[in-house]
């Protein structure tokens, strides 16, 4: 074993892991307040990437400087979303819901698809970077952490110190009682899954800078967010950030010891372990 | 957690898991030319002509089909409208020079016939047979991709028909004991010996070479073959280690190999996953001198990388840049047939307004080929076309063209050598491509990374 290269993969996978943490709880924000499986989050993630790459190639702006455009994007479009293709079904079977955000998928992914084509794209960031002995850390990275960080806190105020936020988290907590208090649980559901949508969004635009990507980029990040999710515990934020650091750093830990193909088998086998063994994960379901 | 929502849970990952099996890239195939476009519809091109002849009045010139199908749709389009192009540029010069012509004075004048495969191979499969039953081709082109070209040539050769391949350099597809297939590409397992020669030049001291591919068949195909080549050159493989198609995190995997040390890292696999390694590894201040990587660098939007595309070396079937010609025939021993590079080059820039790429020099050489073995067979009999193609030992601006005789790869090319060529900076510091290997057709010294 090379420490070094233990060392190195480490710091890698701790940063990367703020952003799935970011990525994984617009899945888990939604499934919390709302108890619907958004399977329209990865093709979410992929118009995060693609509004960064279009305002920052055809407009000329900062990549960074794009974000909070795209938190706004994403909350309006969360809304619509929601309205268009949940609101009527909100208290069906969960089965229901389930195939009413896989069509949101199928029909996003074909739109960008017509649009943008399955090509690879990038963004050419690059903010330097640090090196201590065999350890680099690029400046993307710090930057997404930064930013996942932030964004993350900004979450936490609004849930817990703004009387929307405290409304979302009653609605969660129990839909009737919220609505005998006066509470508008229509529009804080609206709410809530617009919040899920923009921190998938926000996510996609920081991943952006960081790989390349494709219209079908989402596919693997959503079954990821998903993974992350149980592991965290479902509709568990805390978690979700907790579960994504810890996907981070086994992806790039175990990468030093064993072929980096077996890397999705293991992230798959914790998954099906944390459902067997402790189905409401790490740090509990909410 | 209730056990309708576990139910739930693994119907949710079961329904992504289907999706991620639908949305999975289709194989990329081995560097091949493909074809022109054609709509489900048969496209055919205008009668061309032989490019040597010129004397029979057009009129009286018998009509040659040459059938094949073209990715105008699907994952393959973009290559193959590359090689249609090229395809089409080469029946252009035959028109302008009257057509091919026999000793005995008869003139054929070629005609194209293709259709759209969709990228698929079950459509390549029912275009071939209706080429060659109902539209009665009297000699086919290869679509591109070697998993397309592989299926084409099942069926051509089980109606007996003489097939000319481009863009299908796997392997594997030309070691089936073919009859009438004859393979233009440079096979996938040369596709970076070269490169173990040039570092070998170039790196005198070094010693260890790091091999990571993308686990395709066509990059996983020249590994296979790196990895006994290098090691045979006395090199220490330090690293041989394939990554999924898809990969875009190449940081661990980078780690991993910075701690072996290695004087250079050759392989990756195809475009969107070469230029993330390339980045990656240039963001990471790899100390590594020599880094060679399949299809990415010879794209041109390779360069949106900017600085990290510097000394990044890769393998090409075929650069404008290349210096093939009369007298390096010459001085190779070999005849000389067809136009030059630059000829090709400014011929394809003036009609398409755009740099050809090797497929779609790939494209030109196809029908060149063809034409040159029609012309040596003086007949469109095609067992005399095949011994013809058997004999052939020539160089055009493609490159030398051989095809293997023996019984279990025969048709395969033995010849056609890679190209490598290389970004660098030119004065003004815009990034240019030069060729830097094999010596011989160099453009430019090679540059060693930082």
């Amino acid at each position: 074993m090379n420490l070094e290269a233990l060392i190195a993969s480490s710091f890698d996978g701790l940063m990367l892991g703020f952003v799935y943490g970011l990525m994984a709880m617009g899945l888990t924000l939604i499934f919390g307040v709302m108890k619907v499986i958004n399977l329209g989050h990865g093709p979410v993630i992929v118009i995060g990437m693609f509004a960064v790459l279009v305002m920052s190639q055809a407009l000329g702006i900062n990549p960074y400087l794009t974000l909070p455009v795209v938190a706004v994007l994403g909350i309006a479009f969360g809304v619509v979303m929601y309205f268009i293709s949940l609101h009527r079904v909100i208290n069906a079977p969960e089965l229901t819901t389930l195939l009413a955000t896989f069509a949101v998928n199928l029909i996003i992914t074909g739109l960008m698809t017509v649009i943008f084509s399955t090509s690879p794209r990038g963004l050419d960031v690059s903010l330097g970077a640090l090196q201590f002995g065999a350890v680099t850390i690029l400046g993307t990275r710090v930057t997404a952490v930064v930013i996942a960080v932030i964004v993350t806190a900004a979450l936490y105020f609004f849930l817990y110190r703004t009387r929307q936020g405290k409304s979302i988290r009653a609605v969660a907590n129990n839909r009737n009682a919220a609505e005998l208090m006066g509470i508008d649980s229509t529009w804080m559901l609206a709410l809530s899954f617009g919040l899920g949508i923009m921190l998938a969004m926000i996510s996609g635009a920081l991943l952006a800078t960081l790989f390349s990507f494709t219209v079908l980029s989402g596919g693997g990040l959503e079954t990821k967010s998903f993974v992350i999710v149980v592991l965290g515990g479902l509709g568990n934020p805390t978690g979700a950030l907790f579960g994504g650091i810890i996907i981070g750093l086994l992806e790039s830990i175990t990468t030093i010891f064993i072929p980096v193909s077996w890397v999705p088998v293991l992230e798959f086998v914790v998954f099906v372990l944390i459902l067997l063994v402790r189905p409401n994960g790490i740090f509990g379901a909410r | 957690m209730s056990s309708k929502l576990s139910h739930l849970l693994f119907l949710g990952g079961l329904l992504m898991l289907v999706m991620l099996a639908a949305c999975a890239p289709a194989p990329t195939p081995a560097p091949t030319a493909a074809p022109p476009t054609a709509a489900p519809k048969a496209t055919e091109a205008p009668k061309p002509a032989a490019p040597t002849t010129a004397a029979a009045p057009a009129g009286a010139a018998k009509r040659l089909l040459i059938g094949f199908t073209a990715s105008q749709t699907g994952a393959q389009q973009v290559a193959s409208q590359k090689q249609t192009e090229g395809l089409q540029l080469w029946l252009d010069d035959v028109k302008k020079a009257g057509g091919i012509k026999l000793k005995d004075g008869t003139l054929y004048m070629p005609e194209m016939k293709f259709y759209d495969d969709e990228s698929k191979t079950d459509r390549v499969q029912a275009l071939y047979t209706k080429l060659i039953n109902e539209d009665k081709a009297d000699f086919l082109l290869s679509p591109y991709s070697s998993g397309l070209a592989k299926a084409a040539a099942v069926v051509s050769e089980q109606n007996d028909k003489v097939m000319i391949t481009a863009g299908a350099a796997d392997d594997a597809t030309m070691e089936q004991g073919f009859k009438k297939t004859f393979q233009l590409y440079t096979p996938a397992s040369r596709y970076l010996t070269g490169a173990v020669d040039m570092f070998k030049k170039f790196v005198p001291d070094g010693k260890k070479i790091a091999i990571v591919y993308e686990k395709d068949s066509f990059s996983t195909s020249v590994a296979q073959a790196l990895q006994p080549y290098a090691k045979s050159a006395g090199y220490e493989v330090v690293v041989y280690e394939g990554y999924d198609t898809g990969t875009t995190d190449f940081a661990p995997f980078i780690n991993k190999i910075t701690a072996t040390n290695p004087d250079a890292i050759m392989g990756g696999g195809h475009f969107a996953d070469g230029t993330t390694f390339a980045k990656q590894l240039f963001e990471k201040k790899v100390p590594v001198k020599f880094v060679s990587l399949l299809v990415a660098p010879p794209e041109p939007t390779f360069k949106d990388i900017g600085d990290a595309a510097v000394a990044i070396i890769g393998p090409s079937q075929w650069e404008p840049q290349v210096t093939y010609s009369t007298e390096s025939a010459k001085a190779a021993g070999l005849p000389y047939y067809g136009l030059s590079a630059k000829a090709f080059t400014d011929a394809y820039v003036a009609k398409y307004k755009s740099q050809p790429s090797y497929h779609s020099a790939g494209g030109y050489a196809q029908g060149l080929i063809l034409q040159k073995a029609i012309e040596d067979a003086d007949s469109i009999d095609p067992a005399k076309v095949v011994a013809a193609l058997d004999k052939m030992k020539l160089m055009t601006f493609y490159g030398v063209i051989q095809f293997s005789t023996e019984a279990k790869t025969h048709g395969k090319q033995a010849a056609h050598d890679m190209v490598y060529m290389q970004w660098q900076k030119n004065a003004a510091g815009a990034l240019v491509t030069q060729i830097v290997w094999p010596l011989e057709a160099k453009s430019a010294d090679a540059i060693l990374r930082k």
